[in-house]
C-alpha cells in the first residue's frame, strides 16, 4: 500500500481540501468543457483563464479579495468578446486574441505597479501555475457556490446549447435566441474558468477544461455519455495527479516534490493521445475532415 | 531618449514590429491566433530547461517553440486545431512548471520572459533579431502566394495540389523561429499583442492582401514606437502600452469598416 500512497496521505488536511476542491473543479470544467470543445471555443476558454488572473492581480493592487477580481475580469472579458464578434465562426479567434492581448497588457501594468509597492517577484509565477495545496478552507464555500452556478446554467441550457453549437441555422429557424444562448454560455464559461484559475492556476484550468472533454467526445456516442465520461476523466486525472505529487516529495532531483500541474497535464494529454490508437470504423473514411464530431445535429435534437 | 542603450531598443523593437506585422497578418488570416499565443508562451519552458542544464536560453526557446509547432501541426491532423493547440500548450507549460520546480532561482527570469526587458537590449542581441527578421520575411515572401491561397480558399489550394498541411507546418515553424529570438527581448505577451492587434486592424481596413500586410506592418510599427515613447516617459511597462494601443487600433479599424458598410448601403 505504501508504494502507492506515501504515509500520511489520508490524514493530511491540505490533501483533503485539495481532493475535495479538485473534484468540484474537475467536474465543472469537464461538463462546461464538452460544450467549449463542441463550439470550438478552446481559445476563449484558455484566454478567460489568463484574463481572470489579470483581474486577480488588479484586485491584489487595490486590496480587494482576489476571487472577486477574477470573477469581475472574467465576466467583463466574456462580455467584450461577445460584443466584438466571438459568436461568428470567422473572426472568432481574432476577437478572443484582441481581448486577450489588451488584458495581458493590463496584467503587465498591474504586476509592475504591484512590485512597486511590495516585493512579489513570485507573483506572476504563482498566478500562472497556482497551487492546489495552499487553498484556504474559508474560500471553499464561495468557490463551490459559483461552480454550482456555472454548472446549473450549462445544464439548464444543455439542449438549446447543443443545438445552437451544432447547427445555428436550424436553431434560429426553430426560434431559439442563438446569440443570447451563446452569451449566457460564455458567461458560465467565464465563471467556471475564473474559479478554477484562482484555485489551480491558468494552466491546469485549461487542461481540465479542454483535455477530458476532447477525449470524451472522441469516445462517447451521445452528449450525455460524453459529459459523464469527461467528468470521470477529469476527476481521475486530478486525483492521480494529487497522489503522485504527494508521493513525489522525496523524488530527485530537488527533493521538494514535483508540481501537481505537471502530473495532471501529462495524464490528461496522455489520455487524449491514447484515443488516437482506437480507430473508429464509422469515421475511418473521413479522417480528412479531422473533426471530432461524433455527435451530430440529428442526435442533438432527439431527447438525450 | 534616442541615444546609447535606447538606440538598441528602438532598433530591436522596430525589427520585432516588422516581423510581428508580417507573421501576424497570416496568423490572423489563417485563424492561427491561438497558436500565436501558445508558441511564444509555451516556449518559456524551454528557457527554464536550458537554464537547468546550464545552456543558452536561446537553445531551449528554439527547441521548445519548434517542438510546439510540430505538436500543434501533428495533433491537428486528427483533431480540431484549437483542441490540438490547447493540449500542446498545456503540455509545454506543464513541463515548464516541472523545470521551474527543479531549479531554485527562476521566478525573476520567468517574469522577464513573459514581459520582456526591452530597455536592456545589448548590441549583441540586436543582430540576431535583425538576421532572424530578414530570414522569416524572406521565407514568407517566398511562400506568399501558396500561403495566401491556402489561407483564403483552402479547398481550392488542395484541389490545385498544394500540400496544405505542409504549408501549415511551414508557417508554424516560421512563427516559432520568429518568436524564439524575440521573446527574450520583448517578452511573450508583447509579441502576441503585436502580432494580433495590428493585423486584425489592417484586415478590417482593406481586403487587398499586399496592402493589408503593409498596413499591418505600419500599424505594428506605430504601436510599438508610441509604446516605447510612452513607456520611456511614464516608466510603465511597454507591454501595457502595446496591448492597449493594439486593441485601440483594432476597435478603430472595426468602426471604420462598419461606417464604410453603412455608407455603401445608402450612398449619400
Amino acid at each position: 500500500m505504501h508504494y502507492v500512497f506515501e504515509p500520511g496521505f489520508f490524514s493530511s488536511g491540505p490533501v483533503h481540501v485539495a481532493l475535495a476542491v479538485g473534484t468540484v473543479i474537475a467536474i465543472t470544467s469537464a461538463v462546461v468543457g464538452v460544450f467549449t470543445v463542441t463550439r470550438g471555443q478552446s481559445f476563449a476558454g484558455h484566454s478567460l483563464a489568463d484574463i481572470a488572473t489579470t483581474g486577480g492581480s488588479g484586485a491584489f493592487l487595490i486590496g480587494v479579495n482576489q476571487f472577486w477580481g477574477y470573477l469581475a475580469f472574467g465576466a467583463g472579458a466574456a462580455a467584450f468578446m461577445e460584443m466584438i464578434g466571438i459568436q461568428r465562426r470567422r473572426g472568432r479567434d481574432v476577437a478572443t486574441g484582441v481581448v486577450l492581448g489588451a488584458a495581458l497588457g493590463l496584467a503587465a501594468l498591474f504586476l509592475y505597479l504591484g512590485t512597486q509597492y511590495s516585493s512579489t517577484t513570485g507573483a506572476s509565477f504563482s498566478i500562472l501555475f497556482g497551487s492546489i495545496f495552499v487553498i484556504t478552507p474559508s474560500t471553499v464555500p464561495a468557490l463551490i457556490a459559483s461552480a454550482l452556478l456555472a454548472l446549473a446554467t450549462v445544464v439548464a441550457l444543455a439542449r438549446v446549447l447543443l443545438l445552437t453549437s451544432l447547427s445555428p441555422d436550424i436553431a434560429a429557424a426553430r426560434g431559439v435566441p442563438v446569440r443570447a444562448v451563446g452569451a449566457a454560455y460564455l458567461m458560465a464559461l467565464a465563471v467556471s474558468v475564473a474559479l478554477s484559475a484562482v484555485i489551480i492556476g491558468a494552466v491546469l484550468s485549461t487542461a481540465l477544461l479542454i483535455g477530458p472533454a476532447a477525449t470524451a467526445l472522441r469516445l462517447a456516442k451521445s452528449p450525455l455519455k460524453a459529459v459523464i465520461t469527461a467528468a470521470g476523466i477529469g476527476v481521475v486525472a486530478i486525483w492521480l495527479g494529487i497522489v503522485l505529487a504527494y508521493d513525489s516529495f522525496y523524488w530527485p532531483p530537488a527533493g521538494r516534490g514535483w508540481p501537481v500541474s505537471f502530473f495532471v497535464v501529462t495524464l490528461i494529454v496522455g489520455g487524449y493521445l491514447v484515443t488516437y490508437l482506437r480507430r473508429d470504423p464509422r469515421r475511418a473514411g473521413q479522417e480528412q475532415a479531422g473533426q471530432e464530431q461524433s455527435i451530430d445535429a440529428e442526435q442533438a435534437c432527439s431527447p438525450v | 531618449m534616442f541615444t546609447g542603450v535606447m538606440a538598441n531598443t528602438w532598433l530591436a523593437a522596430t525589427a520585432v514590429a516588422v516581423i510581428a506585422g508580417v507573421t501576424g497578418f497570416f496568423a490572423v488570416l489563417r485563424g492561427s491566433t491561438f497558436a500565436a499565443h501558445a508558441i511564444p508562451n509555451g516556449a518559456f519552458a524551454g528557457a527554464a530547461g536550458a537554464s537547468l542544464l546550464g545552456l543558452n536560453p536561446f537553445v531551449g526557446l528554439a527547441a521548445f517553440s519548434v517542438a510546439g509547432a510540430l505538436g500543434i501541426a501533428g495533433l491537428s491532423r486528427r483533431s480540431r486545431p484549437d483542441v490540438a493547440t490547447a493540449l500542446t500548450f498545456v503540455m509545454m507549460l506543464g513541463i515548464g512548471a516541472l523545470f521551474v520546480s527543479w531549479s531554485t532561482e527562476y521566478a525573476q527570469e520567468a517574469y522577464s520572459l513573459l514581459f520582456g526587458e526591452v530597455f536592456g537590449v545589448s548590441a549583441g542581441e540586436v543582430l540576431p533579431i535583425l538576421g532572424l527578421g530578414a530570414v522569416s520575411i524572406v521565407a514568407i515572401a517566398v511562400m506568399f502566394r501558396p500561403l495566401m491561397l491556402s489561407s483564403a480558399l483552402r479547398e481550392v489550394a488542395a484541389a490545385r495540389g498544394l500540400n496544405t498541411r505542409r504549408l501549415e507546418l511551414a508557417f508554424l515553424l516560421i512563427m516559432a523561429l520568429a518568436t524564439s529570438m524575440t521573446v527574450p527581448v520583448v517578452g511573450a505577451l508583447l509579441m502576441f499583442s503585436l502580432m494580433i492587434g495590428p493585423a486584425a486592424a489592417a484586415r478590417s481596413l482593406t481586403a487587398r492582401p499586399v496592402l493589408a500586410m503593409t498596413l499591418s506592418v505600419v500599424i505594428a510599427l506605430v504601436t510599438v514606437w508610441i509604446g516605447i515613447a510612452a513607456s520611456y516617459q511614464s516608466n510603465w511597462p511597454l507591454g501595457f502600452f502595446v496591448g492597449v494601443i493594439g486593441a485601440a487600433f483594432f476597435l478603430a479599424g472595426r468602426a471604420y469598416a462598419a461606417a464604410r458598410r453603412r455608407l455603401a448601403v445608402r450612398p449619400a
